[in-house]
């Protein structure tokens, strides 16, 4: 097996990154991938939490890197998918404890048996985001219908370009149709006319997302949820499938969206 | 073969330092680069670094490489100073400084540049964060998004949308002139003046922004 390593950024915070990487990682071992999620936030981590394992955590990406314990024992098995695995954060020190080659030889080493490496990657675009860019085969970036933080996604995407690496897909997470219909939120359409990459999912505003994350259970795993099924279908798309994008809004959205994913 | 300390030298500056490298291969210069900063472990732990590569031309891999590995020796590299505009442009993409205050004599005031004097050509879409400067005239085939800077000594075209701020005849040539496909700045600067672009009036057209009576004046643009 040769695994893809799969970077989540953003460059703002706060916009749904580690909840993003939980989701897809628990949607993507649900239809029998094996996949591991590296938590590259270090000194911040909260992917352990998000996915409901931070009682579980001995060993940390650190300890891997440093050498003070096998790769294998710092992989945390997750409760309820068999396939699924985390390699957490380390909390108490920083994004210098790691560098980009370690990051290199860490996924080069579990690329051999898995079939996805999640890499949940910092706020910003220093260290950490340059640990987390390193290895990917694939970055998926995060931004939600707001004006800021498009601008710091349209940062990253430049500095993918300048580390001339595939061209990253985008994610529009949070999005509100009802304040789209107002003309209180950035369109879809909008986000993409800034930042011209190809769009891979968009996932709605839910409530549900932050209760989720307070219990540990990622989204992905309600059927009804309809958070959890923007992820879903993004898993999918990862794998090769068509999907449709949810129609998020019976008249209108839908239209746009299709002529979007169509353009690209 | 030459010593280390001849192919790299080392200027202390009020905020870092400032390592000019001689005249040597590429792979030559990093690893004297790299032995220095190894002998002197203590010494660089932590600075901030301005590198001189004189006339290197450098690709993003080398560059990007090298950044990594100094800054896994606890080294941040800031600025990439350079005679060559390839060394330049990779060190913007990759979001480091190209200037330094102070390091170099101030720019020569550019003769007045014509429109016929060629230009800097730029292929593609300036993200946020990309800065551009450049003596003479620029031509951009592609947008200017917002937090994108294109400072031009002489004039400046964008064949695509301008969104970001762009500063034409920033050595005060008060002739330069900005056009473009769609003009919507978030500034304009031209020589000393300042504009912030009026909203949108219908939909967009070409126009092209003069500095007249003192103020920056757009009107639309029919090539030819």
């Amino acid at each position: 097996m040769t695994g893809k390593v799969l970077t989540i950024t953003s460059g703002k915070g706060g916009v749904g990154k580690t909840t993003a990487v939980a989701n897809l990682a628990v949607a993507l071992a649900a239809d029998g991938k094996k996949v591991i999620c590296i938590d590259g936030d270090i000194g911040l981590r909260n992917l352990d939490v998000v996915m409901g394992l931070e009682n579980r955590i001995v060993y940390d990406i650190v300890d891997v890197i440093e050498g003070r314990c096998k790769t294998r024992q710092a992989m945390i098995r997750d409760k309820r998918l068999p396939e699924l695995f985390l390699i957490p954060a380390a909390q108490t020190r920083d994004k210098n404890a790691v560098s980009p080659s370690d990051m290199i030889r860490l996924c080069d080493e579990l690329r051999q048996d898995v079939d996805w490496i999640l890499i949940d990657s910092p706020a910003g675009i220093e260290r950490g985001f340059r640990n987390a860019i390193a290895p990917a085969d694939k970055v998926l970036i995060i931004t939600n219908p707001e004006m800021s933080a498009v601008r710091d996604a349209d940062r990253v995407v430049g500095l993918l370009e300048a580390e001339e690496k595939s061209a990253p897909s985008l994610v529009v997470n949070r999005l509100n149709p009802a304040m789209i219909k107002r003309g209180d939120m950035l369109s879809v359409d909008d986000v993409y006319d800034l930042l011209r990459i190809d769009v891979i999912g968009i996932v709605p505003e839910d409530e549900n997302v932050i209760v989720a994350s307070n219990k540990g259970i990622p989204l992905a795993l309600e059927a009804k949820s309809r958070a959890g099924q923007a992820f879903r279908n993004i898993a999918r798309r990862l794998n090769g499938e068509q999907v449709p994008f949810l129609d998020l809004e019976s008249q209108g959205l839908w239209n746009r969206i299709s002529r979007l994913a169509g353009r690209r | 073969m030459m010593s280390d300390s001849s192919l790299v030298q080392i200027k202390g500056l009020k905020d870092g330092l400032l390592v000019t490298l001689g005249d040597a291969a590429w792979p030559v210069l990093q690893e004297a680069l790299l032995n220095r900063v190894e002998q002197q472990e203590s010494f660089f732990k932590g600075a901030r670094l301005a590198l001189d590569v004189g006339n290197q031309i450098l690709k993003t891999a080398e560059m990007s490489a090298l950044r990594d590995t100094l800054s896994e020796r606890g080294i941040v590299l800031w600025a990439i100073l350079s005679n060559s505009p390839t060394s330049e442009s990779t060190a913007q993409m990759l979001g480091l400084a190209t200037r330094i205050h102070k390091a170099r004599p101030p720019e020569v005031q550019a003769p007045k540049s014509s429109e016929q004097d060629g230009a800097l050509w730029v292929d593609r879409t300036l993200r946020s964060g990309v800065r551009i400067e450049y003596p003479g005239n620029v031509v951009i085939v592609g947008d200017v998004n917002p937090g994108a800077e294109v400072i031009a000594g002489g004039s400046v075209i964008v064949w695509g949308r301008l969104r970001g701020v762009v500063h034409a005849g920033a050595q005060g040539n008060r002739e330069a002139t900005v056009r473009a496909l769609d003009l919507s700045p978030t500034q304009l600067r031209i020589a000393s003046e300042i504009a912030v672009a009026p909203a949108r009036r219908g939909s967009p057209k070409p126009e092209i922004v003069h500095l007249r009576d003192g103020r920056l004046q757009a009107e639309s643009w029919t090539p030819g």
